[in-house]
């Protein structure tokens, strides 16, 4: 049993939104349900399926926010991994229609951590219910930053990458999203830009890392014969994986991610290896998450992803793996502090051809999606997700 | 890099919140004792402690006190915050790594490598908490 091309994604929409303060927070998660469907070329009663993290959608588990979209449902699933739930659920919808479970499967997101004006990034959270590790992390006051860059300096001191190389990562998102007219942040910058930005946390400067962004997405999973009934090009799911890491007792690498796991049943599943994909969108909440992930997921060798980000091999038309065309997370958005959604969204534009012009990836055939939600520095779920046109 | 030093006395230490299975570690830390889980059953240690091993599910754990020396894995230094404080992850004399501060010392002068000592910090309203110092 295998969830190869037993799913097609059928409709897609990401809210033109970067700053919310006018809508609550359903009301994003409506606006891109109805985006998706209008692309799709369907109607919110044809979905028999709903997927949602529950981190980002209020009440219990997805309940309210299917009360409150109006939903008439015989599958639901609101597993929350952090940014990569939607990643998850790509999969999790493919294998729930594979079983017939459901036929038509909506994946929302929604968030307005800017207008909210969270510090995203650089405070730490403190959990209303205190976590099995609380007690033994929170007083030493670990935020996002500050544990992606206890990755990023392992990664350095073993490895020998170099905050150049990390700044390459941005050049080339910025390269992307100057043809995004709704990115957050338009303006290409130089590997000088990056290395002096402020330093936010050691080796991190503040533009190694995402924006902090409102806004949300949506995607539509139907099964093979309502896909081919319906007016947009067909991108069916080849494979997917998925895999949690953390601390494991205390025997702790951080210069790993869970895509050593989740990346090799997601290529067996789709028949595929790294060398075949056309283009690939890489969670980018800092960029040494990307450096990690290209190496885990086997697009180089372990510990030569700085070498293989540079001089701009991971910009469209110039390097040999374009990412992120959308400028992703780094430049464009991360709606509630999650990018695994908008990961699958640009992925399916490439797929479909409907990419910007400027970073259309010729015959773009094959693409991956991949993301790491939680974080690098302690516990974390990675999902990958192959994507083929047909 | 790090401009000066900071202790963490200048920064405000969120207490740990105790639960029935961590009040001997919090009571030892008290003491000025730091412990950390070993397996009667497959002999491994294991970080932050539990009553069940997380590697073999034995509930044959014990409290073994560290030495109290250790090197650092790594390490970062926050800079967006009212007092940049570092943190890090310090490979304990026992084997297992745990997430701690390094304190009292300057901040620019931390590396990865570096052997530091056990040190505890009080936390505010809390009991204290293990850190860590060059040694």
């Amino acid at each position: 049993m295998s969830i190869r091309d037993q799913a097609y994604i059928v409709g897609i929409y990401e809210h033109p939104t970067r700053m919310a303060a006018d809508k609550s927070l359903m009301q994003l998660h409506a606006e891109v349900a109805k985006g998706a469907l209008d692309d799709a070329g369907l109607t919110k009663n044809d979905i028999d399926g709903y997927f949602c993290a529950a981190g980002d959608t209020p009440g219990l588990g997805a309940l309210s926010a299917i009360d409150y979209l109006g939903l008439k449902l015989r599958h639901i699933d609101s597993t929350d991994t952090g940014g990569s739930s939607y990643l998850l659920q790509v999969g999790h919808a493919a294998e729930a229609i594979a079983l017939g479970k459901c036929s038509i499967a909506l994946i929302t997101l929604a968030g307005r951590p800017r207008a909210e004006g969270m510090a995203t990034g650089t405070a730490p959270r403190s959990p209303g219910v205190p976590m099995p590790e609380t007690p033994f992390e929170l007083p030493y006051a670990p935020a996002t930053a500050n544990m992606y860059a206890m990755a990023a300096m392992r990664h350095m001191h073993q490895y020998g990458t170099t905050s150049e190389q990390l700044a390459w990562v941005k050049v080339a998102a910025s390269h992307h999203a100057q043809y995004n007219p709704h990115a957050m942040l338009q303006d290409v910058v130089t590997v000088e830009d990056v290395v002096n930005s402020p330093m936010i946390a050691d080796p991190l400067h503040r533009l190694d890392c995402c924006v902090i962004s409102d806004g949300g997405g949506a995607i539509i999973i139907a099964k093979p014969e309502i896909a081919k009934s319906l007016k947009r090009p067909l991108v069916k799911i080849r494979g997917a994986g998925e895999a949690p890491k953390h601390q494991m007792g205390g025997k702790i690498d951080l210069t790993y991610s869970g895509a050593v796991w989740s990346g090799p049943p997601a290529f067996a599943e789709a028949g595929v290896v790294p060398a075949d994909i056309k283009y690939a969108s890489i969670y980018d909440s800092f960029t040494i998450t990307v450096i990690m992930q290209i190496e885990d997921l086997g697009f180089c060798e372990k510990g030569q992803g700085g070498k293989f980000v540079s001089d701009g091999n991971l910009i469209a038309g110039v390097g040999k793996l374009p990412f992120n065309t959308d400028g992703g997370g780094l430049c464009n958005n991360h709606p509630s502090n999650r990018g695994g959604l908008t990961k699958v969204l640009e992925a399916v534009r490439q797929l479909r051809g409907e990419a910007h012009p400027k970073v259309q990836v010729a015959n773009c055939d094959l693409a991956l999606a991949h993301g790491t939600g939680g974080s690098l520095g302690t516990r974390h779920a990675a999902a990958t997700v192959i994507l083929e046109r047909e | 890099m790090a401009q000066g030093q900071t202790t963490a006395q200048e920064r405000k230490i969120a207490a740990p919140p105790i639960n029935p299975e961590t009040q001997p570690f919090f009571d030892a830390a008290a003491d000025g004792r730091l412990l950390y889980g070993k397996c009667t059953a497959c002999g491994e240690p294991h970080f932050y402690p539990r009553r069940h091993c997380p590697y073999c599910f034995s509930d044959k754990v014990e409290w073994q006190p560290a030495s109290g020396k250790g090197t650092i894995y790594t390490y970062s230094v926050m800079r967006r915050a009212p007092v940049p404080y570092c943190i890090a992850y310090v490979t304990l004399a026992e084997g297992p790594t745990m997430m701690t501060n390094i304190v009292d010392c300057d901040l620019g002068s931390v590396r990865i490598g570096q052997a530091v000592r056990l040190v505890f910090k009080p936390s505010d309203g809390g009991p204290p908490v293990p850190m860590f110092t060059p040694a």
